[in-house]
């Protein structure tokens, strides 16, 4: 009973304090808003990326969308685990393949059946590097597969990692902005390789031109 | 019910119908020109109007809570501009305690040595400790690349979005002879003069526009607009010597000298926009843009309006 309030109230603090920190703003793409359910997969700089992703979704989309999240990270404490799991609703992979019980793609494919649609990041880990996108790991393709029919939503995180890059504790309040690309499905002949390839043009399509700010 | 507060509903009630009468011809326009809201121009119009309506009330709110609700409104303002700032500068891993010391130190300590009415300490903590310490805490890291460069664009952000916007609520320390407790006025004469010539060197441009005044910064801005809304705004202002503890005279002078300010301040900002490669600063007030869009004359204005009515009418 206190539970679920106490997670209700939290989720309203933090969108409140990630609004006020970026007033975030989503560009949707010009075919509208994505489907209702829709795998959104981004760039990854910061924790606080599917906290945007959510928070800039009307409600109607993101009281169905759970992010999907290192098992590792989040049950490491209390705080955390009543963060991903009440609040958050998170979908809890194990990341490591020779000491996981069950299989990421299964568990995720298991929450699309129940209507879900899922926030996930196929760089597999926060980029700290120059280049704008790590190299995607295949879990997108093996459950593009698994469920062709759900739409793939690519959204490009613009700013998060200046607001609170690694290693800092306080962040500073700038703007971002999420923009929101063309849903894509994976093809039925198309190899992996060419799926992969194609989903990260889809994403960095979606970031701005690079200008001096890089520098 | 005090002078003050009678002025201050004949000004809002003014401003009111001012706004009624652009809603009305604003509704006329999008019926007439654009019933399927296809017509830009025109559905921009009206939600510059509808912005307008929602700044207005806000003010009068801020106005209405006394000297901590105006302080409040424009230490948020300075926070949204300086996020707006922060976000189209050159910054880099190393800035992050400078920038964040910014925000959450010189910001607050800005606007609480306001609310003291410490003014002496007030006059030079950005001016001054800002400047000098900010550098300090950004070297500590010891990155190099573009570092004069980083340190006086966070400074520049400071003085403007900071500093000199909150020359608006400084207006309330002035203690003038036979005007004690009307300040809240001259913050209104302010506000009031520089939005209106804002708005009628766009009406002005738009009606009369022909010779371009600043083709690289400001394509729409014209002579006529220019001529036009200066003079315009500056009778105005003129015309509201009776809220100020200005004569007519002195009214209408100091009504031109900040339509000025604010004209040449408004070219500064665009020049960092074009330099930035961006139309808007942001997006925070649906129609205007960001808010720095609607602040820059302001920003440019507020500093001298304060010294001048300072130094010839204050005992301060």
């Amino acid at each position: 009973m206190i539970r679920p309030l106490l997670a209700k109230l939290a989720s309203v603090a933090i969108m409140m304090f990630a609004r006020a920190l970026t007033a975030a703003r989503a560009l949707w793409h010009e075919t509208g808003l994505p489907p209702k359910q829709s795998v959104y997969f981004a760039n990854h700089s910061s924790h606080g990326d599917f906290i945007l992703i959510w928070a800039v979704l009307p409600p109607w989309l993101r009281e169905h969308a759970r992010p999907v999240a290192s098992a590792e990270y989040w049950l490491k404490s209390k705080l955390t685990s009543f963060i991903g799991r009440d609040v958050f609703n998170a979908v809890l992979i194990e990341r490591d393949p020779a000491a996981r019980t069950s299989d990421p793609v299964e568990q995720m494919a298991a929450a699309l059946d129940d209507g879900a649609s899922l926030i996930v990041f196929p760089e597999g880990t926060r980029n700290q590097t120059e280049a704008r996108l790590l190299p995607f790991k295949s879990g997108l393709y093996h459950l593009a597969r698994k469920r062709p029919d759900v739409a793939l939503v690519p959204v490009w995180i613009n700013n998060l990692n200046r607001v609170m890059p690694k290693g800092e504790f306080v962040p500073i309040p700038l703007i971002c902005t999420i923009n929101f690309g063309e849903p894509l499905k994976v093809r039925p002949d198309e190899s992996k390789g060419d799926f992969i390839a194609r989903a990260e043009g889809a994403l960095v399509a979606l970031a701005p031109a690079q200008t001096d700010n890089d520098a | 019910m005090s002078t003050t507060t009678s002025d201050m509903v004949t000004l809002l009630l003014g401003v009111g119908g001012i706004l009624l009468f652009a809603s009305a011809v604003g509704y006329a326009l999008q019926r007439k020109l654009s019933p399927d809201g296809s017509n830009g121009a025109i559905e921009n119009l009206n939600a510059r109007i509808k912005a307008w309506w929602a700044m207005v009330f806000l003010i009068a709110i801020a106005f209405i809570a006394g000297r901590v609700g105006v302080l409040l409104l424009f230490a948020f303002c300075s926070f949204a501009a300086l996020r707006e700032f922060i976000t189209l500068i050159n910054t880099r891993r190393a800035d992050h305690w400078a920038i964040a010391a910014a925000f959450f130190l010189a910001l607050p300590i800005n606007y609480y040595l306001l609310w003291a009415e410490e003014y002496g300490i007030y006059a030079i903590f950005i001016p001054v400790y800002a400047f000098l310490l900010m550098p300090i805490i950004a070297v500590l890291r010891g990155d190099t690349q573009n570092f004069l460069l980083r340190i006086s664009e966070v400074q520049w952000a400071l003085m403007i979005c900071v500093f000199c916007a909150s020359h608006v609520p400084a207006l309330l320390t002035l203690q003038i002879p036979g005007y004690e407790g009307r300040n809240v006025l001259l913050i209104a004469f302010l506000v009031i003069v520089v939005q209106s010539s804002d708005v009628l060197q766009y009406v002005w441009g738009k009606l009369f526009g022909r010779t371009k005044i600043a083709p690289m910064l400001s394509p729409s801005k014209t002579v006529e607009g220019f001529v036009g809304g200066v003079a315009s705004a500056t009778l105005l202002g003129a015309s509201l010597w009776w809220i100020t503890p200005f004569t007519p005279f002195q009214a209408g002078l100091m009504s031109f000298i900040i339509t000025m300010m604010g004209f040449f301040g408004g070219l500064v900002m665009s020049a960092i926009k074009r330099d930035r490669g961006v139309k808007d600063w942001g997006h925070l007030i649906e129609g205007h843009g960001g808010l720095i869009d609607r602040l820059d004359s302001v920003v440019f204005s507020a500093p001298i309006f304060f010294h001048l009515t300072r130094y010839w009418w204050s005992l301060t």
